[in-house]
């Protein structure tokens, strides 16, 4: 009988429950659960690259009974997690350069297809590629989109903190509009990172086909162990995007790594959703609707957006830009969204 | 390294060689607020945590904790004007729990199940007299016997109950409940003695050889009012009229009924009058934002259709009509009066002006300490100016409520316990107030409470039946699963999931968890992410 209530007091919201049946609870809510990524790397405190790697890497894990292989590129995530001689990972993980990630996730997965063969074993190790939006959207995009286009058998994640927070918080094509970094300083008419530069990798991985395209945030982790799950149901080139916040980078409080998540998806800044073969299948709606200002105050790279000397005319246009986003992404009640899809993506359907 | 296969460098999870608590400048703790409710409860009940079994399906766990403070949850889930609900922090959010329901709900359980009470484990050998088997002295004694004391009650009146039997109407609370709740409380060795009336206290004390004594004689004599009248007037006071239907089932009165009074009791006469075919006017000085009686019970009784004549003083009575006076209320809220008169057409008038004690057997007590009303007792050990004897509920206190009685017996037995150990009783600390502000919001959804449905109006007008149902079992855990756990765990493994650095160590269904300073660098994601603002970051000592 208790199964059958709908769980009001918490909702689906919280990690575990004790009231929940277990196997409606999350992985990260079990005792046992893999902790693919373990306790002391060095990531700073509050870290939602550590949090989100560990979200997605332990999720893969459940998903593939542990046979699962990583590469990594370079970038913080990198860096944190295995400083000479310790590491934090408790899987095959492997380094190789700053734009290669993809490239090397399709070699292993050919290898591992390969040995599976002569081996005479059924079932092949599953790769995972991941680095942080720098890695991903401008270093290795080449290597990215060569993966996209053969369709390898390889599910790239992308730890996305809006700039290069590894060397020192530098723009990236994944930074948005007026973000101070390192390399867009608060100078000029237009202070922060240009206006109509950058590039939005899902709807480009979307463009290219492939089965399965997926944005995260790690303020909603049922959502993320779900698609990352999703994602190993598939064989083929796979992509997720996960918002991962950054204390240092984006000038939060430690403890507002889930928070300012959360505020993104709720102000429609970052749109959260699942495509498959380049059709968006679902959306996650908006729960309790903000206004983007109450998103760039938690933060001071948006400092000079809030306080007395602001431009009114700024905020304005990102808040356009949040709606944007409810529009077409449909965030917003019953809304269906609507996009074209790439024509690759019927020829790769019917190859499964 | 030289060891390692091809291309090899590291091992995996080695780490943890890496302490990082040693970044730490804040240390997440677990902390513990006392939840709105409790804090505002008159008998002390700890609600959160009965609320946390119920809502697990573990309907007997709760009631044990629930009637840890207090043993007459059936009747306190139909009486009690729940103030708690007022305080609720969901109140917030939607609308607060409801928490008297789920009581009730817990109260009907344990009935329908026949749980009972444990038996002390050993007897101290102690006996207590309590006189008066109302409230106070029931929750008193039932304490008393749980400390393992030896306990007797004289009860003035032909059965226990006290007010809850004599004062409030059985549409409020049907007295099969009642007996099944005192049933308990005597069968855990606790004797009532009714009919009898003690007039002399000390000599009582002496020749039962008792330890301590316990005064819950209640507030039984109605005040009067001078009304000027004709021979032929009936005039009433309300215990007579609720005692008298209570033992008869019916009273001769008039069509016309005015009842005189702003109170609880007012509002119970008027709707006991209605339901015996009267048509009873309730006269009050003030107007209804200045009247005492409970809210949601004045509702009823006018969508029952009962009359009330606000703003009014009954200055003379006659045969069959009344000369009522129009009152204004001055800067100070006080009625004054305006010389403006009316009449009222009314056969019977019934004063419900309030309760006072009946001080005959109390002034016999040499050196008794008394207030206007009430005896006066020490706040937390509830003894009375005379060493040995105790006081609680409506005789000791001008917060006239069935839970106040509760809480106030609870206490002094507490109290006498004490006492007789040869200490004082002393109150432990409360934990602070837990704040809405302290809880987050986001991870509870909207959901309505679930409303008791009622008897529909036309027929509760003319039957005694139980005006509210109780909840299904359903509904109840749906309520009991609206909390917010203010203040306290409750289990949902958030801190244990949004730890970027898995430092929080999950102990176990009903352990809670616990931090691993080891490793945990102080972000305070935790603290910030805990629904029901369990945890507290403070600053490390350096």
């Amino acid at each position: 009988m208790l199964e059958q209530i709908k769980f009001y007091q918490t909702g689906s919201n919280t990690v575990g429950n004790r009231l929940l049946n277990p196997a409606m609870r999350t992985i990260q809510a079990s005792t046992d659960r893999p902790n693919g990524l373990i306790s002391g790397h060095r990531a700073c405190q509050g870290c939602g690259e550590a949090l989100g790697a560990r979200y997605a890497i332990d999720a893969a894990l459940k998903a593939t009974n542990g046979q699962l292989m990583v590469v990594n590129a370079t970038g913080c995530l990198e860096v944190f997690s295995t400083p000479y001689p310790e590491s934090a990972w408790k899987l095959p993980w492997v380094h190789s350069l700053f734009g290669n990630a993809a490239a090397v996730g399709s070699g292993l997965a050919a290898a591992a297809q390969v040995l599976a063969k002569r081996n005479g074993d059924a079932n092949a190790p599953r790769i995972i590629a991941q680095g942080g939006d720098g890695g991903t959207t401008d270093i290795g995009f080449g290597a990215l989109s060569g993966m996209f286009d053969r369709n390898d058998d390889v599910l790239y994640i992308c730890y996305d903190n809006e700039a290069y927070m590894n060397t020192g918080v530098q723009r990236s094509s994944a930074t948005p509009p007026s973000a101070r970094t390192a390399t867009t300083q608060l100078v000029g008419d237009h202070p922060g990172a240009d206006w109509g530069k950058g590039k939005d990798l899902p709807l480009i991985a979307m463009a290219h086909g492939i089965p399965y395209v997926a944005t995260a945030t790690v303020a909603d982790l049922r959502d993320l162990e779900n698609k990352v799950t999703k994602a190993m149901s598939f064989h083929g080139a796979r992509y997720i995007q996960i918002l991962v916040p950054c204390p240092l980078g984006w000038g939060l409080a430690s403890n507002s790594t889930v928070s300012a998540a959360r505020m993104a998806m709720e102000t429609g800044f970052f749109p959260v959703y699942e495509a498959e073969y380049g059709k968006i299948t679902s959306v996650r709606k908006i729960r309790q609707k903000q206004p983007v200002l109450n998103y760039l105050k938690m933060q001071r790279r948006y400092a000079h957006l809030t306080g007395k000397k602001a431009d009114p005319n700024v905020v304005a246009r990102l808040q356009a830009l949040c709606d944007a986003n409810i529009k077409n992404f449909g965030l917003l009640g019953d809304d269906e969204p609507n996009a074209p899809v790439a024509i690759q993506a019927y020829e790769r359907s019917q190859a499964v | 390294m030289m060891n390692k296969a091809f291309a090899v460098t590291l091992d995996p999870a080695t780490s943890l060689q890496n302490h990082t608590g040693s970044w730490r400048t804040l240390r997440p703790v677990n902390v513990f607020k006392l939840p709105p409710c409790n804090n505002q409860c008159p008998a002390g009940e700890n609600i959160q945590q009965w609320l946390f079994y119920a809502a697990e399906g573990d309907y007997e766990h709760a009631w044990r904790i629930l009637t840890e403070e207090n043993p007459l949850p059936a009747c306190m889930g139909r009486v009690c004007y729940h103030t708690c609900e007022g305080k609720c922090n969901r109140g917030f959010l939607d609308e607060s729990v409801g928490i008297n329901s789920v009581e009730r709900f817990l109260g009907d359980y344990a009935i329908e199940h026949n749980l009972a009470f444990k038996r002390p484990s050993k007897e101290t050998g102690k006996k207590i007299l309590v006189i008066g088997a109302g409230p106070a002295g029931l929750s008193a004694a039932y304490q008393l016997r749980r400390f393992g004391h030896s306990v007797h009650i004289v009860e003035a009146a032909k059965e226990a109950g006290g007010m809850m039997r004599y004062g409030i109407p059985t549409y409020r609370l049907p007295r099969n409940i009642l007996d099944a709740e005192i049933k308990r409380i005597t069968d855990m060795g606790v004797t009532i003695e009714c009919g009898r009336k003690i007039e002399d206290i000390e000599a009582e004390k002496k020749n039962g050889k008792y330890d301590a004594v316990i005064l819950g004689l209640g507030a039984s004599v109605s005040a009067g009012a001078d009304i000027p009248q004709g021979d032929t007037t009936h005039v009433l006071n309300a215990l007579s009229v609720l005692g008298q239907i209570e033992t008869t089932g019916e009273i001769e009165i008039a069509r016309r009924v005015t009842v005189y009074g702003g109170g609880n009791t007012a509002v119970d006469v008027a709707r006991s009058l209605r339901r015996i075919g009267a048509e009873p006017v309730i006269v009050y000085r003030r107007n209804r934002e200045k009247m005492r009686a409970n809210a949601e019970e004045m509702d009823a009784a006018i969508a029952e259709g009962i009359q009330v004549k606000w703003l009014s003083t009954i200055s003379e009575a006659s045969k069959d009509a009344l000369k009522i006076e129009k009152m204004v209320l001055d800067e100070n809220g006080k009625p004054q009066p305006t010389g403006q008169f009316e009449e009222l057409p009314s056969d019977a008038v019934v004063l419900a002006l309030g309760q006072n004690v009946d001080k005959t057997a109390l002034s016999k007590l040499q050196n008794l300490q008394m207030e206007k009303d009430s005896v006066v007792v020490n706040n937390e050990t509830m003894m009375t100016s005379i060493d040995g004897i105790f006081a609680a509920g409506d005789v000791a206190t001008n917060d006239r409520t069935v839970t106040h009685a509760i809480g106030m017996g609870k206490n002094a037995a507490r109290g006498v316990n004490a006492f007789l150990n040869g200490s004082t009783y002393k109150k432990p600390q409360k934990h602070d107030l837990a704040k809405f502000e302290d809880m987050h919001p986001w991870y509870y959804t909207d959901a309505p409470k679930t409303v008791r449905q009622e008897l529909e109006v036309a027929r509760r007008s003319n039957t005694f039946d139980e005006v509210q149902f109780g909840l299904t079992e359903e509904n109840a855990i749906f309520e009991a699963r609206r909390c917010l756990s203010c203040g306290n765990c409750m289990e949902c493994d958030n801190c244990y999931g949004v730890c970027p650095d898995s430092a929080v160590v999950k102990l176990g269904p009903g352990k809670g968890y616990e931090f691993n300073y080891d490793y945990c660098k102080g972000c305070g994601v935790c603290a910030q992410e805990c629904p029901c603002g369990h945890i507290k970051m403070v600053p490390e000592q350096i």
